[in-house]
């Protein structure tokens, strides 16, 4: 379990990266800290490894203090960085056995673990890890904070400039992973990860805007959502919607745009016959459950008017 | 057609020993066009950027980037594209109106084009008054959207976009896309790789890479009834798949 109490942190030169987050992830748990660059996602994590102490409260990690206890508590964690931290002289093999000797364990007694990782990675086990792939090195990175059997796994945007199909398979590995028991922390800028996580919490200049299951999230979502089509330029539908009284948001989101209510009482029937009376033809209307993208941004959109 | 081309390539071979990175590629891009470049990691996406950038020379070829040729023109080609990528933007301990004058400087601007291009760029985005502002102090949503204004403060043909939006917040990215459409409807040329999918869907024509050939190019449209799919993730996922397994 890891208990997050209160912590705060401003970096010298005063950018506030965290303020007073409290949060707990369970044992077995796969929770995921969902936000763009600068929210605050790396900052917690690094906190949560020992390598950077907070300003204010306190970080458990299976009952370990992360001030006091933080030679206990780097045997027990794997930590993948967001920025590739491999030596890229070495190869992966000799990364892997790196690593290894770190944690006074081998690459051949913890082999059982990175086994189906490391199975994609052996035809270049030879290669220096600076010139794989972005793929290859991500599950190289992955590897190597394994390797000696952590019970918690922190791994900081494992995602981020990895293709979408490669990004389906990252988080298959990370099923597996958790299936066998280890606690794992991820976070991500890519929202539609969300839904791959037990739970999550949303992120956004160091604050969390919400936490729960992503049911649970989309579920509070508090105003009606429709999705609206049309064959003609969406993107001057997109200006006619924003100037509806009744509409609070409307954005694009791929080839159809997502327009928000004010209030609850709007229907798809209203909409259409709102969108009927303007010049355009051919308009879908429908009623849609939110995405977590959605509510990320109904979320930031009320901080901002909340913070004036 | 008629319209003007702005990149054509025919038959570009890019190897580093025995691999072929880019294997035999043909497409052109017309003035005007949001073009937008897809691939798997590792498919040849960077490798071809660079050669259409004039910073890498093909094996084989015949490659004109707004007519110049990329063997020989590279430094008329320079002059002509814009660039920004998520990893390499602007100078973070100069201030927004400092990184204008180093750049346009770079670009062979005069002073006067300096001042009012930065005060046009600055006023459309509306933080004129940030302009004395340290980049570091600045969101990466705002620092995103002051490359692309630096990207093309020097009204290039063309405007190369190497994952823009990498790690943006949603409403930012969205915003950036505003920008990108606008640029499009002055008659900039953009050119977009990215890995969010619903972007594809925002780009006038999509080409998706596969293992350094051009697998499928079309409008998102007609790729997503070719294949048969909902949405570009679909056909994404489809074609990179197709290939790792085969």
């Amino acid at each position: 379990m890891i208990k997050i109490s209160n912590v705060s942190k401003t970096y010298p030169g005063g950018v506030r990266a965290l303020n007073n987050i409290s949060l707990q992830i369970e044992d077995a748990e796969l929770y995921g800290c969902i936000g763009p660059d600068g929210a605050g996602k790396s900052t917690l994590f690094r906190m949560i490894v020992s390598l950077l102490i907070p300003d204010a409260g306190t970080i458990e990690v299976n009952g370990l203090d992360i001030v006091s206890n933080y030679k206990q508590i780097r045997s027990k964690v794997g930590y993948m960085p967001g920025r590739f931290s491999l030596y890229p002289d070495l190869s992966v093999k000799e990364n892997i056995n790196f690593f290894a000797s770190i944690f006074n364990t081998t690459f051949e007694k913890n082999y059982h673990i990175i086994k189906d990782i490391y199975d994609q990675l052996s035809p270049f086990s030879d290669r220096p890890a600076g010139k794989l792939s972005g793929g290859m090195k991500q599950k190289l990175a992955l590897c190597c904070a394994l390797i000696h059997n952590p019970e918690v796994l922190i791994l900081d945007e494992p995602t981020t400039g990895v293709d979408a199909v490669s990004r389906i398979e990252f988080w298959q590995i990370l099923a597996g992973l958790k299936a066998s028991g280890m606690t794992i922390v991820v976070s991500t800028p890519y929202m539609d990860e969300a839904t791959l996580c037990d739970r999550v919490s949303l992120i956004q200049g160091g604050e969390i805007l919400t936490s729960g299951t992503p049911v649970q999230i989309t579920e509070a979502f508090p105003a009606a959502l429709f999705s609206v089509r049309t064959r003609h330029s969406m993107y001057s539908l997109v200006e006619v919607l924003r100037q509806m009284p009744e509409i609070s948001s409307a954005f694009l989101f791929g080839q159809a745009i997502h327009v928000v209510s004010k209030d609850m009482t709007l229907t798809s029937e209203m909409l259409q016959a709102m969108l009927n009376q303007s010049q355009y033809e051919e308009i879908g209307v429908s009623k849609i459950t939110p995405t977590i993208e959605d509510c990320f941004m109904y979320l930031t959109d009320q901080t901002n008017i909340s913070h004036g | 057609m008629d319209r003007e081309k702005v990149i054509e390539v025919k038959n570009l071979v890019k190897k580093f020993g025995s691999f072929t990175a880019n294997d035999n590629l043909t497409f052109d891009v017309y003035k005007g066009e949001i073009f937008g470049f897809l691939g798997a990691n590792g498919a040849g996406k960077t490798t071809a950027m660079k050669i259409l950038c004039g910073l890498s020379k093909p094996s084989s070829g015949d490659i004109r980037i707004v007519g110049y040729d990329v063997y020989h023109e590279t430094e008329r080609i320079k002059n002509s594209i814009g660039y920004m990528s998520q990893k390499f933007s602007l100078y973070d301990d100069l201030t927004v109106w400092e990184n204008f004058r180093f750049f346009g400087g770079i670009y062979g601007l005069s002073r006067k084009e300096i001042e009012s291009q930065t005060q046009l760029l600055l006023n459309r985005l509306g933080i004129w008054s940030y302009k004395d502002r340290i980049i570091s102090s600045i969101p990466l949503g705002w620092k995103q959207k002051l490359a692309f204004s630096v990207a093309i403060m020097h009204r290039p043909a063309i405007v190369f976009l190497d994952e823009p939006t990498g790690g943006v917040d949603p409403v930012t990215r969205r915003q950036f896309w505003d920008l990108i459409y606008q640029a499009a409807s002055e008659g900039y040329t953009v050119f977009v790789t990215t890995h969010y999918m619903d972007e594809a869907e925002y780009c006038d024509r999509v080409s998706i890479m596969v293992d350094g050939r051009i697998r499928a190019l079309d409008t998102p449209e007609n790729l997503k009834s070719t294949f048969d799919c909902q949405d570009m993730q679909d056909v994404f996922i489809k074609l990179a798949r197709e290939a790792k397994y085969q």
